[in-house]
């Protein structure tokens, strides 16, 4: 059983540790606590080089050092402490650093309240397990036979045929019904490769829709897309070997992973805000009344500065581009001020959570919207590489994953 | 009478508090009574989330939940307090509930409420650990 190393403060108090314990369960991981002499505590925060005031902060320092010094056994790493707590927030981000300097463990960090439950944290587990579990199959870099990929998104399902490390079909559209969508994609997917289904050797699911596919489809590969995804992200951009970040900035939620030769090694999810989400955009595209694949293009002709919108709700980011548009402002500096608004609330939600490595890889549907890599690359100080097919990451992630099970 | 005593799991103050004849209002107590009881099932301290929503009481939603989730334990026995003592600076040897900044507004509720408190510096040695007892023996025998 994979096991998971809890460095935490708060999670009893808040009444979520039995969620922590049940996500991690239904993965097939259980949580651990590094034993800690109480001796050792006070050497630990010496050693590490900042001392919280608050005692369980302490705990979480030694219990890190004990990994770094290989004292406890641990095949992973879950740091998490209260949202809004400044004292924790210095110690988790600094921890984060630490263990990752001195372990080779995967970690995940996380700021929970107490209305956080278990299925928000499976696809994170999923992802600490799969990393451990599927090290090999994850450094796989080449695809090989005829598999299909499926990505079922919260906006868009995505379908990706492959032979012999070439797409050679692929089809998107948006997701309405999980099962319909997936089908019509496969479908449009497989008719311009020129295939049928039964012809494929494999076939891998991913996204939110993994597992209801994964039944229908009788697939070889269910996984999240945390892990899938990095691995189609650094196939798309020619990227396997040495380190990178990847930004995915999704319809629901938002990823910012790091990869070291295409393995994730520290990752982040978003999904409390929908004003740093895809979604606020296409809210945006709606009211300027342009479609969404025009809305980059209108951006990038636009004067972000002219324009205040920096909130965290998508209402009330429309609210301020409503207040903008009535205030004179032309639709361009609108259009670009709110792809600043969603770029700036991954700089400040998502990145301040990892450490950023070169190159930047900006995948996912709404990387196709120019102004938003605009927004990255003023915010970033680098304009992110956005691979071609960017959108399919997911689909060719399981595609190029679900060939390394062919027996 | 009841004596709030901070840490409030300190296993020496509350021995002391009952040796000279006052109630403890103590966070081991109220846990027992939480991880005894068959209705809850939130192991290890059956701390659940609408628990949390109680500590609204004491401090607003903006306050992490961790600070919230303490206080709707312990925050009754503040309510009920009608004396305290504090040991500053103790280690957590002494007794912890692991937020310091839970401890601090905790210390500042029981102040708002105005009953007596006893705040002492945590003893280097024996002469002081002596004093610490005698001044505690003095406080509690003076609330009679």
């Amino acid at each position: 059983m994979i096991k998971i190393a809890q460095l935490s403060c708060g999670t009893e108090y808040s009444g979520v540790q039995p969620e922590i314990e049940n996500a991690a369960e239904t993965v097939g991981a259980k949580m651990v606590y590094p034993d800690v002499n109480m001796e050792s505590i006070d050497k630990a925060v010496k050693e590490f080089g900042f001392n919280p005031n608050s005692a369980q902060l302490k705990l979480m320092i030694a219990r890190a050092v004990e990994l770094a010094e290989n004292n406890y056994d641990a095949d992973a790493i879950f740091i998490a402490t209260c949202f809004r707590c400044a004292e924790a927030a210095l110690v988790r981000t600094e921890l984060r650093k630490y263990v990752q300097q001195h372990t080779r463990l995967p970690v995940v960090t996380y700021s929970f309240t107490e209305r956080t439950k278990a299925a928000q944290l499976l696809t994170r587990m999923e992802a600490l397990v799969t990393i451990v579990e599927r090290k090999e199959l994850l450094a796989r870099e080449r695809q090989v036979g005829l598999t299909a990929g499926l990505d079922s998104g919260s906006s868009t399902t995505k379908a990706v045929i492959m032979r012999d490390n070439v797409i050679i079909g692929k089809y998107w559209l948006p997701t309405t019904d999980v099962f319909s969508s997936a089908e019509t994609a496969l479908t449009k997917a497989l008719e311009e490769a020129g295939v049928k289904q039964e012809q494929l050797e494999a076939l891998g699911t991913t996204g939110y829709g993994r597992f209801t596919l994964g039944k229908k489809f009788q697939a070889k590969l269910v996984q999240e897309e945390l892990t899938v995804n990095s691995k189609g992200a650094v196939w798309l951009a020619d990227r396997q070997k040495g380190e990178a970040t990847i930004i995915d900035i999704g319809g629901m939620d938002n990823k910012a992973i790091t990869v070291r030769d295409g393995i994730p090694d520290n990752f982040t999810m978003g999904g409390i805000c929908a004003g740093a989400s895809g979604r606020f955009l296409e809210l945006t595209a709606k009211r300027l009344k342009v479609e969404i694949t025009e809305l980059g293009e209108l951006a990038d002709r636009g004067n972000p500065g002219k324009v205040k919108m920096n909130s965290y709700c998508s209402i009330f980011g429309i609210q301020d581009l409503v207040t903008s548009l009535a205030a004179g402002n032309t639709l361009e500096d609108v259009a670009s001020a709110a792809c600043h608004s969603v770029a700036e609330q991954i700089y400040e939600q998502q990145l301040q959570e990892i450490e950023v490595r070169q190159p930047i890889i900006q995948v996912g549907g709404t990387s196709l919207i120019s102004g938003l890599v605009t927004a990255m690359e003023h915010t970033l100080g680098q304009r992110p590489i956005v691979p071609k097919d960017s959108q399919y990451i997911g689909a060719v992630g399981a595609a190029l994953l679900s060939s390394g099970l062919l027996g | 009478m009841k004596i709030f005593i901070m840490p409030p799991n300190s296993l020496i103050l509350f021995d002391l508090v009952e040796r000279f004849g006052h109630e403890p209002l103590s966070l081991m107590g109220e846990l027992r009574e939480r991880v005894t009881s068959n209705e809850i099932e939130a192991p290890p301290l059956n701390v659940s989330s609408d628990d949390v929503k109680l500590g609204l009481k004491y401090a607003g939603i903006e306050v992490p939940s961790g600070i919230r989730g303490r206080l709707a334990v312990y925050g009754p026995l503040i309510d009920q307090a009608e004396a305290a003592i504090f040991m500053e600076d103790a280690p957590y040897s002494f007794g912890c509930v692991g937020c310091q900044r839970t401890n601090e507004l905790a210390k500042l509720l029981i102040r708002k409420r105005r009953v007596p408190v006893l705040s002492l510096d945590y003893p280097e040695n024996e002469d002081q650990a002596k004093d610490m007892v005698f001044k505690i023996k003095e406080f509690l025998e003076g609330l009679r």
